[in-house]
């Protein structure tokens, strides 16, 4: 209990810190974080500008708050699709059983067996490399994965003698799955989707990394570090705060995401 | 307060208490007892009594979450508490062997029966290998494997329950201990095969001459075989003695409770059984489809065979049985969770099939587990609501009323309306999945093992409370039950089935009294028929003892 | 001996049973796969015969392209007919150069498989002993210690870890090669340096996951009732904790490794771009770039259908560690 609280606080800190960091951009950054500045190019942190300034003299840390901005969108949308796909899908499969569950888990199981961000990159090239192309290729390349998942707690919960008590009260099997089955799915639904958002984030960045991605002039932290790279070696921290935002965002929803497993479903510890 | 040390004393435990290290909460409070060389000493307690805790104090194999906060365990005078590892590990198995509850949890699923038995001669005997295999062929004979050469390659998941009780019997009392801790070693068994393995157990013990010390929440088995008995609640030993004496007169109100907790059989009722049957079933055969494999050709199983059964109005009728007799799949059938392969099934004289809304309003159903029966995301008063949702007539004041009613009459005051299944008892939610059942006031009840996951005195008030509630409002009731003595105490009549058949039925006292079948005696010879006295204590008669 | 002999064999037949039923199992999958491959391409906006000729192609010439790659055929026809190559080892030929798409793919993937074979076997020898110490000891100190390590470490996203190495070692100290890369079948010493840098970056990345999933596996084995009865049988600690816990802990980890090594092949397009590696996940990149589709479309399935081998290797061997999976 102790250790949920630390998890928890850390991981929810970093998080409404991403996000407040993305609402805040909305408004206000310091510098516009497109105006292009040849005088300022390549500086370093400053007073002036606090990250420092990009090949075009851009202010890294106006851009960074813009970049939150895309990653929380991207991943929200993206974890959004999947969540509401994927638990449709998983819950019909589950509950429905026979071939219908048969025909359904063939197809999700051939679409689990792309690994990594392969299908992601295949489905890129279907929908071409911009970020709504991004969104329905994570959203489907993940939708599968949260299917399962529903199908095997929709699945377990069957056996549970409360969904057989709804049976014998009568009540019909629509009833039975949206008052019984689903509310009860929505532990291990949340614990996905936390992580979901992580997986999300990370895509994009490594997507726009490899040029795949949000296209520039549009900041996006992936996009940011692909365009610093060749820069490294005298701007360091072109290829440094970017790095830092992902690896703290990805800490945050790892952290949260193992306090709400601990507090929410302990049986689904380890799985990823 | 030491104790005298004299050659009769094995294991000497003197105010031990244990507590919840960061909570501070004291599970074990001061207890002190003693076992001679030889003798079979028990513990009894319910869940929460710490009896199982006390009894891992005695090898020092606490959960590293309890901690030690007094007193002493002395094994042949020698302290345990503060044993060196080395010594420890040399006591453990070696002197000292356990066997835990859960046969199908115990043995190591990845590793053969011969390595797992081996592994304990290893380390305690200077045997050859030869020796070692021949030992341990010998012990797998002796608790009853029937092919132990054949066994020592398998995995312990190719036996059943039973068998592997019996193989983690044999791999303790290999090392022949000179105690032999037995915790619950027969509560996840059968009744049939858990009266075999304890006389195997009490069988080996006396061959060997190992004292043995039984812990069980069932005060009945534990008196069979004991010749001394503590007994424990909430971490104190509140009461202990020679087991007749402890019996006969208990002393302390807890063991009285325990004792009067017990199932007793109840006046016979005079039914009227001339009308047309309530509930009536005809010929149910139910076939499982096998599992389907890519490779092996499905054959269905066939869980019932041709089952007929009359239930009339106001008849608590028992269905008995071990696992795998088919006594649930019936119940099931019946409440239309199971779709039955052939056969007919009427409800107050028509098809159940033509009317299901009615059979629905009318038939309910209580399950065995109220872990697992109540959605845990609803409130109770919630939960006694929706059994009124398809109830016609009934505006929604009204059936809050009814289900508020209802919780009351199954002892739940209006606190418990807002509180959610996780935040109550096992024996509270067992009261509100009763309460579900009967809100409608249906003119049938399936109840399912209602109170085998509940606690011995629990039991007896959820069975005293359905008891009334039968006689208030007169349903009928198909009660399955593997536990002879609940039956016993409910029942007007008793169906006994064996592997998806029936095999004996008849009222009440002529089963308990005069069984026919071997099956049915061999049942009854695993529950004592009780005798109360004055003094608060009773008299265990072991029923066909030389029967079985 | 005769019941012994015919155990030996009912095992036996189990085992085969248990096999061919996992052989039978993948059959659909790589089917639905194929066609999944197949169609994923055939979304793509545009004529595909007009992509392949570019922009200055003549109408007829269109119409030519269109009959040599059968699109004039009904989708069942197409796939049976592109199937049917493919069983024959021909993934066609890229648009961009005239190579012929499986060598290429297959060249470029053992150059993948190298670094990600490595670094999955150093992740796991380093990670499951780790993991399964947190699990030993949990909540003390050395359990924090790595656990928070662990989580800290699967939060780095694996490009910029690259990166970083790269600065500290290839640039600011000028230990290791920075860019390019030499096969180690041309030269060990200088193959193995370019190895270094891409192989830790995965290690440390990867024994994050492994890590917290040895751990994890190992506190559900160590709750249960045989480890107690292990312990209370005088066995030592280690005893308990290698012979009784490790092999019934090591069934999840393993099938996770299966998954990471799979995932890697698919995922390491980043790692190669970071060292600028010509692997199958940078040939993948630069084919989307350039529509290369028959090399993208070479490039899913070989993949995938990799993929889909490992982890039925991975289940194959399982029963190694929980004889269970055998009998189900």
């Amino acid at each position: 209990m102790k250790k949920f609280t630390l998890n928890g606080l850390i991981g929810g800190f970093l998080i409404t810190v991403l996000i407040a960091t993305a609402a805040l951009g909305l408004f206000w950054t310091p510098f516009d974080p497109m105006k292009l500045s040849f005088t300022a190019r390549l500086a370093g942190p400053s007073a002036t500008h606090l990250l420092g300034t990009d090949e075009f003299g851009r202010d890294v840390l106006s851009r960074l708050m813009v970049g939150a901005q895309a990653s929380v969108w991207i991943g929200f949308l993206t974890v959004s699709f999947a969540t509401i796909f994927g638990t449709l899908i998983g819950l019909v499969s589950g509950y429905a059983r026979g071939w219908v569950d048969g025909a359904i888990m063939a197809v999700n199981n051939a679409l689990l067996a792309f690994p990594g961000i392969l299908l992601a990159l295949g489905l890129l090239a279907v929908f071409g490399a911009n970020q709504y192309g991004i969104i329905f290729a994570l959203g489907i390349a993940y939708t599968p994965s949260m299917a399962r998942v529903v199908r095997g707690a929709v699945l377990s919960l069957r056996e549970r003698e409360f969904i057989e008590a709804s049976r014998v009260m009568g009540n019909g099997e629509l009833f039975t799955l949206f008052r019984h089955v689903l509310p009860n799915c929505l532990a291990p639904i949340t614990v996905l989707a936390t992580s979901m958002f992580g997986w999300a984030i990370l895509s994009e960045s490594a997507l726009s990394f490899l040029g795949l991605g949000v296209p520039p002039p549009a900041p996006t932290w992936g996009n940011m570090l692909a365009a610093g790279r060749p820069f490294i070696q005298q701007a360091v921290w072109l290829g440094l705060f970017p790095g830092i935002c992902i690896a703290l965002t990805l800490l945050g929803i790892n952290l949260l995401g193992d306090a709400l497993r601990d507090r929410l479903d302990p049986r689904m510890r380890g799985l990823k | 307060m030491t104790k005298d040390m004299s050659a009769e004393t094995l294991l000497s435990v003197n105010s031990l208490s244990l507590e919840v290290a960061h909570t501070g909460l004291e599970v074990v409070k001061g207890i002190s007892f003693d076992i001679a060389p030889g003798e079979i000493f028990g513990i009894v307690g319910e869940s929460g009594s710490g009896k199982t805790l006390a009894t891992r104090a005695l090898i020092s194999l606490l959960p590293p979450a309890i901690k030690v906060t007094g007193g002493s365990v002395r094994y042949k005078g020698r302290d345990v508490l503060t044993m060196k590892d080395r010594e420890l590990r040399h006591l453990r198995g070696g002197e000292i062997g356990v066997v835990f509850q859960e046969p199908m949890t115990s043995l190591n699923p990845s590793m053969t029966i011969g390595r797992q038995l081996e592994e304990g001669l290893v380390l305690h005997t200077k045997l050859s290998p030869q020796d070692r295999r021949a030992h341990i062929l010998d012990m797998l004979k002796r608790v009853g494997i029937k092919d132990p050469e054949g066994a020592l390659a398998a995995y312990p998941h190719e036996f059943s329950g039973g068998m592997r009780q019996r193989i983690m019997l044999a791999s303790v009392m290999l090392l022949k201990p000179a105690l032999l801790i037995a915790d619950e070693p027969t509560t996840a068994l059968d009744a049939v095969i858990q009266r075999d393995v304890m006389e195997l157990m009490v069988e080996l013990t006396r061959a060997e001459g190992t004292a043995v010390l039984l812990i069980s929440h069932d005060l009945p088995m534990v008196a069979r075989y004991t010749s001394r008995i503590v007994v424990m609640e909430k971490g104190s030993i509140v009461e202990q003695g020679r087991t007749e004496d402890l019996l006969d007169a208990p002393q302390h109100d807890y063991t009285r409770k325990l004792l009067s907790s017990l199932p007793f059989r109840g006046e016979a009722r005079a039914l009227d059984t001339s009308k047309a049957p309530m509930v009536s079933a005809r010929n149910i055969v139910v076939d499982y489809a096998g599992r389907k494999s890519l490779l092996k050709k499905a054959k269905p199983k066939r869980a019932l065979h041709g089952i007929s059964i009359d239930i009339h109005e106001g008849e608590v009728v028992a269905l008995v049985g071990g696992s795998g007799s088919g006594k649930t799949t019936l119940g099931r059938t019946i409440a239309g969770l199971v779709k039955e392969s052939e056969g007919d099934i009427r409800f107050q004289g028509r098809s159940r099939d033509e009317d299901w809304r009615d059979y629905r309003l009318n038939c309910q159903m209580v399950f065995q587990d109220p872990y697992s029966s109540l959605d845990p995301r609803m409130t109770i008063l919630a939960l006694v609501e929706e059994a009124l949702r398809l109830v016609p007539d009934l505006d929604a004041q009204a059936k809050r009323k009814r289900a508020l009613e209802t919780l009351e009459e199954v002892g739940l005051n209006a606190d418990y309306a807002s509180r959610y299944p996780h935040e109550l008892s096992g024996g509270q939610r067992q009261r509100v999945a009763i309460a579900r059942a009967i809100a409608r006031r249906p003119r049938f009840l399936i109840a399912d093992e209602p109170v085998s996951a509940l606690d011995v005195t629990v039991r007896a008030q959820v069975l005293d409370l359905f008891s009334d509630l039968q006689k208030r409002y007169g349903f009928s009731c198909l009660f399955i039950s593997h536990d002879l003595g609940v039956v016993e105490q409910v029942a007007d009549r008793v169906v006994v089935m064996q592997d998806g058949r029936i095999i004996e039925e008849g009222d009440r006292d002529t089963i308990f009294d005069n069984p026919r079948q071997a099956y049915t005696r061999r049942l009854l010879s695993a529950i004592p028929a009780l005798g109360h006295n004055e003094r608060g204590g009773v008299t265990l008669k072991w029923r066909l003892e030389n029967d079985a | 001996m005769l019941a012994e002999w015919k155990a030996a064999f009912n095992r036996g037949e189990t085992m085969l049973r248990f096999i061919l039923s996992r052989l039978l199992m993948a059959l659909p999958t790589i089917v639905l796969v194929s066609i999944t491959v197949f169609a994923l391409i055939r979304f793509i906006p545009g004529d595909p015969a007009a992509l392949m000729l570019g922009d200055m192609a003549q109408p007829d010439q269109i119409a030519a392209m269109r009959t040599e790659l059968g699109l004039d055929k009904s989708m069942p026809q197409q796939f049976a007919i592109w199937a049917g190559n493919v069983l024959q080892g021909d993934f066609g030929r890229s648009i961009v150069n005239d190579e012929e798409v499986l060598p290429l793919v297959v060249s470029r993937f053992m150059v993948s498989a190298e670094i990600v074979v490595i670094a999955v076997l150093l992740a796991s020898l380093i990670a499951v002993p780790a993991g399964v110490i947190a699990a030993w000891r949990q909540n003390s100190a050395t359990d924090l210690a790595l656990v928070g390590t662990a989580t800290v470490l699967l939060s780095i996203p694996t490009f910029w870890l690259g990166l970083l190495l790269l600065l500290l070692f290839g640039l600011k100290l000028g230990w290791l090669p920075v860019l390019g890369y030499v096969s180690i079948g041309d030269n060990v010493v200088g193959g193995l340096l370019y190895l270094v840098l891409p192989v830790m970056t995965l290690v440390i990345h990867e024994a994050g996951v492994l890590i917290r999933m040895a751990r994890a596996s190992t506190l559900e084995v160590l709750r249960l009732d045989y480890i107690t009865h292990a312990r209370a049988k005088g066995l030592s600690e280690s005893a308990v904790l290698w012979r009784h816990a490790f092999k019934n802990a090591f069934g999840p980890t393993w099938t996770m490794i299966g998954l990471i090594l799979g995932n890697l092949l698919g995922g390491i397009a980043v790692i190669e771009t970071v060292f600028t590696i010509p692997g199958l996940g940078r040939l993948m990149v630069d084919s989307i770039f350039a529509r290369d589709y028959p090399v993208i479309q070479g490039c899913l399935l070989f993949v995938s259908l990799s993929y889909v081998l490992v982890n039925l290797v991975v289940d194959l061997l399982y029963p190694l560690f929980d004889p269970r999976v055998v009998a189900e």
